[in-house]
């Protein structure tokens, strides 16, 4: 059974209250970079950044991360997840980086995205925003910035459609019992 | 190999590109894994490139070279393979002068064997570069014209060039002196010319093959001078050329024979990029090898 958890409107409500949170925690924009782990993190990755360079008069510098040679599961499935480019253009060392994210759940992908992020430099911190948490961490990672938790079993998946990628702005849960 | 197989290494190809590019040029896909390159012929690039891929997929890549090894005493092709299979390598990257040795190994052996180079038979990894290569700056592969140039007979990567250019719907002509092509090889759908001045003018790309010096002693040339004149690409020439036409090497080059310094340094040649993207493109087959599946690209 499928249920709709996160309609456009709430998610661009959400988008509105992270950007803000960002802001607030980071006191400004003035050392900040959004990298947004592929493929619907890039496009959360981009919304913040345009809301926060909106509301600063700003021009926050946005990365694409593909986490695919750093994940610690290659080699077990059959096939290889498609490897896709990584664009980080501009220098990280002594940056706040927000690493952007669609669905938090075992933790394995943020893993992979910092292992990912340090070799590309020194950042002065690294940020978690996720557009939903999940739960049932297998490691000890915790986000800075929630869109909305949802309490799920394990056996459920949660499906994060943005319209960028598909038809439209929705979040829905899969097989949860009625 | 099929269409979709060539576009697949292509593709994560071109996302291997961008690791070369940063400080810490290391990701850690293949950690841990081992590969052993065993090389009977001489290679600077192929065997430099094979090396830095592995290396820079973080796995452990040893180099052998069958001069400095018990080859030398005698011990014979398939009792090398199985030694070394008997250190657990994952990859064996293969040149060797015989036609069909790396599929010999790879036969008697259960880990992943490529082939660097086989006799005159095929080159694949080089194909594979030089497509990415045209691809970077021709955008598709339909329609485009290609003219290899040179000593078609002795060259693998003709073959190799031949077949993956044919596979991904460009057309190829081969040019040069009648003692230098083969036979029959329009049965592979190509088609030949003995001039290059009568092709130069009708292709997007340039294929210029090394002229080995050791053939002229076999009399298929009277002299590397003659040959320059009627074969070797020059600027002189290129002026008969279409203005956006492309030109690849696959090195080393022999200055002033196949092809002049100018052309070299001018910006048709794409020779150093070619070599830039050996790289990508040997990180690109040595990830799809190791990634689980049990994939064979013949």
């Amino acid at each position: 059974m499928d249920t709709v958890i996160l309609n456009e409107k709430d998610i661009s409500r959400a988008v509105n209250r992270i950007a803000h949170e960002i802001l607030e925690k980071n006191r400004g924009c003035e050392n900040l970079a959004l990298v947004g782990i592929r493929t619907r993190g890039v496009y959360l990755a981009k919304r913040l950044q345009q809301k926060i360079n909106a509301m600063e008069k700003a021009s926050i510098d946005h990365g694409i991360l593909d986490i695919t040679l750093y994940r610690d599961d290659l080699g077990l499935e059959k096939q290889n997840p498609v490897l896709k480019k990584t664009e980080i253009a501009f220098p990280i060392d002594g940056k706040d980086v927000v690493l952007c994210d669609d669905v938090l759940f075992t933790g394995r992908t943020i893993r992979a995205a910092i292992d990912a992020l340090v070799d590309f430099g020194r950042p002065a911190s690294v940020q978690l925003a996720v557009l939903i948490d999940r739960g049932h961490r297998e490691l000890p990672i915790r986000p800075d910035y929630v869109g909305k938790n949802i309490p799920t079993s394990k056996s459920m998946s949660v499906k994060v459609k943005l319209r960028e990628e598909d038809e439209e702005d929705q979040v829905v849960l899969i097989g949860a019992n009625s | 190999m099929s269409k979709e197989d060539i576009l697949s290494i292509l593709d994560t190809a071109d996302s291997f590109k961008e690791i070369s590019t940063r400080k810490i040029k290391k990701v850690p896909t293949l950690r841990g894994r081992t590969i052993i390159s065993l090389f009977f012929e001489p290679s600077t690039r192929t065997r430099t490139s094979f090396e830095i891929a592995g290396k820079r997929l973080s796995a452990d890549v040893i180099n052998i070279s069958a001069s400095t090894s018990s080859v030398t005493k005698g011990e014979n092709l398939i009792d090398t393979a199985r030694n070394l299979e008997a250190m657990s390598p994952d990859i064996l990257v293969v040149r060797h002068s015989c036609a069909g040795a790396p599929q010999l190994i790879a036969q008697h052996l259960k880990c992943s064997v490529i082939n660097a180079g086989d006799g005159a038979h095929e080159h694949p990894t080089q194909a594979l570069l030089d497509l990415l290569t045209i691809r970077e700056h021709k955008r598709t592969f339909k329609g485009l014209k290609v003219a290899i140039v040179g000593d078609i007979a002795h060259s693998r990567v003709a073959r190799s060039n031949i077949h993956a250019m044919k596979t991904m719907g460009m057309e190829v002509i081969l040019v040069g002196p009648p003692t230098m092509m083969p036979a029959d090889i329009e049965r592979l759908g190509v088609s030949v010319c003995h001039n290059l001045l009568d092709a130069i003018g009708e292709v997007d790309i340039i294929m210029m093959l090394r002229i080995q010096l050791e053939r002229q002693s076999r009399f298929l040339l009277p002299s590397l001078r003659e040959y320059a004149n009627l074969f070797g690409l020059t600027l002189e020439k290129l002026k008969k050329a279409r203005p956006g036409v492309l030109i690849i090497h696959p090195g080393p080059v022999n200055h002033g024979v196949e092809i002049s310094p100018e052309v070299m340094s001018s910006p048709h040649s794409l020779i150093l990029n070619q070599v830039t993207n050996g790289v990508a493109v040997r990180m690109s087959l040595m990830y799809l090898l190791l990634g689980g599946a049990d994939e064979t690209f013949d």
